[in-house]
């Protein structure tokens, strides 16, 4: 693997540049009508190098990086599964791409139809009767979700109801989110199987309960099998329910959130649909509703009129909407490939990603027991993801879960998703999706295996992992203490 | 299609490995009453082919207008290299880059973007982005509670001149937390906020105040007094800027006679090699000062040595995202937009400061060009005096909406329609012509608008 | 087992106090609390001046891990912050009884203070958490 590459600004010469690409100089007289005080005095720091300098230097960094198109990348919770090359490809035909987000409606049907449709597949495959597609990431996604309900509650006039009960499983974002929208949050413990304490729950919710938030199959990659009783309970105190799409990918086509009572979902479509992570963004959090919280969606939303035009739903339309959550539409581009991408799968294929997700994943864990490691929880099905606990090997051998994520890179592997949930000590969160193979299953197998080996007999090879990265365990105590976040030239 | 590798001999080997005859049987542990019967409300799949020629119908339905809006998204020429390289692969199908050993890619090409948008906006220190530029202003005026010890009223100013669906997003996101939003009006003939409409907030406890700079309407704002009359009262500045503008225009960081500068400034880096796309993906950027750093919220990228002492990058301060989700003002935005901040690195690389001056010097030309071709027209002219930049308000003597529908007929779309979120101002124009623009296209808009006008009238 | 020193006094949430002679009192946080945050990377004190009421989050302690609030356990005016932990905050992993204070402060008279309890209960209080 490539090991090192410059600042960029380390390249650059006074006087360089991508001159093909700027537009003709101007005489001064073009800007003299911009006051002197408001002016710039000197350039701003911009690399000045040459276009092939630049092409060169970003397509080695693009080298430096593992991707879904290079390794194998179990992130559990993540949902790394192939990115589809026609949804990138149609998604930028330049008609899509050059639309002003403020272009009339009737310069814009094609892509109305679009965000319409996917509107609809959507509703369909969450069993949801409402969807708005603006919010921009998941945790975005996850704070329209909360707002609606309180909003909600507000609307009958229940103001008391302000407490949010959430998992102790739960992602950090789901208590902020909580915090953000003017809530307290109310934590409940899970049992050892993985379920949540009925118990805890009863004693839990009351007068004050806005409601919970919940994902299922939970963080712990198990299915809530009493989902039904728990929706049952919360119902019954006023409360309404939550659901964190982040785990869709394990029980698309097979079962649906609406089915199972929730009353407001986030969906990922950067996880269940496919759009690219690019580097960390961008996303869409997608939300879905039941008819009751149908009147608090956020805005803008796609609407169908008689003669089959399509035409933006906004503030006159959703008076008692949460409002805009977006400068225009949302992340519009991201939204256009997981539309591609759920046509492509059709109806047939939305089972597929749940089916072969979910033997993916009880493939991986039975030949990882048979191979001697420790399930979390191993009288459970696995869902679409599993965990492993290393705290036998941190314990015998004092070789920890870093350790082996570390080693992994060694073997052309990302690691899994490490020490979280923090329920589970010493954890891989393992997450192999529908989109790979047997035989790259079997490679991880192998690898961990040989981790295993190594961890027993020569564990100083494992600690001192990777070997063969660009870089090596870095120091980020220093990163955080000698704070180094911009280059500076040096005199 | 689902992108499904397996064939019917590995399903079989792997059913035997689990132990199991079926794939139903993995879903045993679900309630049956639960089970999707059917999605007939999701349509039949489609091949690669097929879906191809959909795509290319409906982007044939919606064409390619000649385009004059502005208002938040502006056209400006991508070279090509910028998305050759951000769809590599490595680049699009990589992930947040928690294992920065297999990320040092992203992570140094943010560390990269980091220090350029720094030095742009005239700041200290950028994050790694955020969602886009309303957003971001909610960004800004959650951390102007955190981060302005000396104010507790939660009170944020926000001029007319604004953006308005900035004020709209500010208030949907961060209204639930107790912060409030105040108007504050501008001056009907130079379109801009002046210091006297603040006079009434003199001895009052205000937390911070937006300034856009160009404004939402193009007119230059008097930004150093306004900084200078916030620092006086412990107010602070949040900035929203163009980046395009920032080539020519004083950053934010030199604002007030001090050149003491903003302490916040956000905005939305569309401009900077994102393309229109109807509305997004595009990203917010946030820039401050190192005193502040602790309170900003999204993630940052340091540079650091590893084990063998080599230099390496990774994400920094991730302690103070979950401490910032604690306390009062709370954040929950745990992304960056990475594809995007690719895409901007990549232009700002190709553009350098030259390149991106000769852009914004070319989009002002071109803009002034527009304006003087349409306030020729009988019926047309300027609402405000005073310096504007690369966008104009224009009053028309009648409805402005028959006018832009004929225009769109004809192929050219004539800007925004300022009646529904300015009403004061009449009927009203938002203009906007960048360098891609050129002589021809202004004056196929000066025709068709005639046209247009011929038309209105005879109907 | 970490170190508990028996001539101070503890709270629940893991801050020492010590009594100084001028009637002044130091606080900082256990070898427990060091030791669970890890190295510490940035440190926040109160300035001299400040008032504080009992519980008032009045410090954080920040590691690569996490960024934790310290509660004053009494109501009082802050004296002084420690000046040496803005470049050396891992003066509290190394010595945290000792240069590591974080503050000290002047009680306000007849103010409630938060149950302050003698090292043999902090130390059983750390055994039950498992610590």
């Amino acid at each position: 693997m490539r090991t090192h590459e410059k600042v960029i600004f380390e390249y650059s010469h006074p006087g360089r540049g991508a001159t093909d690409q700027w537009p003709p100089e101007l005489p001064a007289s073009a800007t003299a009508d911009l006051p002197q005080h408001l002016r710039r005095s000197k350039p701003p720091l911009l690399p000045e190098v040459g276009e092939l300098e630049a092409v060169r230097h970003f397509t080695r960094l693009s080298q430096l990086n593992f991707s879904i198109d290079t390794h194998f990348y179990p992130l559990g919770s993540c949902t790394m599964k192939y990115n589809p090359k026609a949804c990138n490809q149609y998604a930028m035909l330049p008609e899509f791409l050059g639309r002003h987000p403020l272009a009339p409606e009737s310069h814009g049907q094609g892509f109305l139809a679009c965000m319409y449709e996917l509107q609809e597949m959507l509703k369909e495959v969450t069993g949801m009767q409402g969807v708005a597609l603006s919010p921009m990431a998941g945790a975005h996604g996850e704070f329209a979700g909360v707002a609606m309900i309180r909003a909600y509650h507000r609307s009958r006039g229940d103001l008391a109801r302000n407490e949010i009960i959430v998992p102790e499983a739960a992602h950090g974002t789901n208590p902020a989110t909580a915090t953000m929208c003017g809530c307290i949050v109310r934590e409940i413990p899970v049992n050892d199987e993985g379920d949540i304490e009925l118990d805890a729950l009863k004693a839990a919710v009351g007068p004050n309960t806005a409601g919970i938030m919940l994902t299922n199959p939970s963080t712990l990659g198990v299915f809530e099998r009493r989902i039904e009783e728990v929706a049952r309970i919360v119902h019954s105190a006023g409360g309404l329910l939550y659901y964190d799409g982040a785990n869709l990918n394990a029980i698309l086509g097979k079962v649906r959130p609406g089915d199972m009572g929730f009353d407001v979902i986030h969906m990922n479509l950067h996880k269940t649909f496919s759009t690219p992570h690019g580097g960390g963004g961008p996303g869409a959090g997608a939300v879905g509703v039941s008819a009751r919280l149908r009147p608090f969606l956020p805005i803008p939303i796609v609407g169908l009129e008689e003669g089959n035009r399509y035409r933006w739903l906004a503030e006159k339309d959703v008076p008692q909407s949460i409002g805009r959550l977006s400068g225009f539409m949302g992340n519009a581009g991201v939204l256009l490939r997981a539309y591609i991408y759920m046509r492509m799968l059709g109806r047939e294929g939305m089972s597929q990603v749940g089916e072969y997700a979910t033997l993916n994943a009880n493939y991986l864990l039975a030949r990882l027991k048979q191979a001697g490691f420790d399930a979390a929880y191993p009288s459970r099905r696995a869902s679409h993801e599993f965990i492993i606990t290393l705290k036998r090997q941190a314990r015998d051998l004092d070789v920890t879960t870093m350790d082996f994520a570390k080693r992994l890179l060694d073997h052309g592997f990302h690691a899994p998703t490490t020490y979280f949930p923090l329920l589970v000590p010493e954890c891989l969160l393992i997450e192999p999706t529908e989109t790979e193979g047997k035989d790259v299953l079997d490679g991880f197998v192998t690898a961990m295996t040989q981790i295993q080996q190594e961890a027993e007999q020569e564990p100083e090879r494992v600690t001192s992992a990777p070997h063969t990265m660009p870089v090596r365990r870095l120091d980020d105590v220093r990163a955080a203490k000698q704070l180094d976040l911009r280059w500076k030239p040096t005199a | 299609m689902a992108f499904i590798p397996h064939t019917p001999a590995d399903v079989e080997a792997m059913l035997a490995t689990i132990g199991v005859s079926s794939i139903e049987q993995l879903f045993d542990e679900i309630p049956a009453s639960l089970r999707v019967k059917s999605l007939d409300g999701v349509p039949v799949g489609l091949n690669e082919m097929q879906i191809g020629r959909l795509m290319s119908e409906r982007a044939r339905i919606d064409g390619r207008p000649l385009c004059f809006i502005g208002a938040g998204a502006y056209e400006h020429h991508i070279p090509a290299a910028v998305w050759a390289l951000t769809t590599r692969g490595e680049f699009y199908s990589a992930y947040t880059p928690y294992q920065a050993e297999a990320s040092q890619g992203t992570l140094q090409l943010i560390y990269e973007y980091q220090t350029m948008m720094a030095s742009l906006t005239g700041m200290e220190v950028s994050n790694a982005s955020l969602y886009d530029g309303a957003s971001a202003v909610a960004e800004a005026s959650l951390m102007s509670v955190r981060a302005n010890r000396k104010s507790k009223s939660l009170r944020i100013l926000v001029p007319r001149t604004v953006n308005p669906q900035y004020r709209r997003v500010a208030v949907a996101t961060a209204g639930n937390q107790g912060l409030r939003f105040e108007d504050v009006p501008y001056a009907p003939d130079s379109g801009v906020t002046s210091v006297d409409a603040l006079k009434k907030y003199d001895s009052e406890d205000v937390t911070a105040i937006v300034i856009q700079q160009p404004n939402f309407f193009g007119q230059l704002e008097d930004v150093d007094a306004l900084t200078d009359w916030a620092h006086a009262k412990g107010i602070f500045v949040i900035a929203v800027v163009n980046p395009t503008s920032l080539a020519l225009l004083k950053p934010p960081g030199e604002w007030g006679s001090s050149g003491k500068g903003a302490d916040i400034v956000v905005g939305d880096g569309q401009p900077l090699g994102v393309p229109l796309s109807s509305g997004g993906p595009y990203f917010g950027f946030m820039t401050t000062r190192m005193e502040y750093v602790r309170q900003m919220p999204g993630r940052i990228v340091g540079r650091t040595v590893d084990l063998s002492g080599r230099e390496g990058f990774t994400l920094t301060l991730q302690a103070r995202e979950q401490h910032i989700r604690r306390a009062k003002a709370t954040s929950n935005i745990c992304t960056n937009q990475g594809l995007l901040v690719t895409a901007a690195t990549i232009y700002m690389s190709l553009m350098g400061p030259v390149g991106l001056k000769r852009t914004a010097e070319g989009s002002h030309a071109s803009t002034k060009e527009l304006v003087s071709a349409l306030t020729a027209v009988k019926g047309v002219r300027r609402a405000f005096a005073g310096p504007f930049f690369h966008e104009a308000v224009l009053l028309f003597d009648r409805p402005v909406a028959p006018i832009l529908t004929s225009l769109a007929n004809r192929g050219i779309l004539g800007g925004l329609d300022l009646s529904e979120l300015h009403p004061e101002l009449g009927y009203a124009l938002l203009v906007c012509a960048t360098e891609t623009k050129t002589r021809s296209d202004i004056d196929s808009y000066v025709t068709a608008l005639g046209e247009a006008v011929q038309a209105v009238r005879a109907a | 087992m970490s170190n508990v020193p028996p001539d101070l006094q503890y709270t629940k949430t893991h801050e020492w106090v010590r009594t100084l002679p001028d009637g002044t009192v130091e606080i900082g946080i256990t070898d427990h609390a060091q030791h669970a945050l890890g190295d510490l990377v940035f440190v926040e004190v109160p300035e001299g001046g400040r008032t504080v009421a009992l519980g008032e989050p009045c410090a954080v302690v920040e590691s690569v891990k996490a960024a934790s609030d310290v509660y004053s356990p009494v109501a009082g005016e802050i004296t002084l912050g420690n000046p040496l932990l803005a470049a050396e905050p891992e003066a509290v992993n190394n010595d945290p009884y000792g240069k590591g204070w974080l503050m000290r402060l002047r009680p306000t008279k007849g103010a409630a203070s938060a149950e302050l309890m003698a090292a043999d209960d902090y130390r059983k209080l750390l055994q039950a958490e498992g610590g």
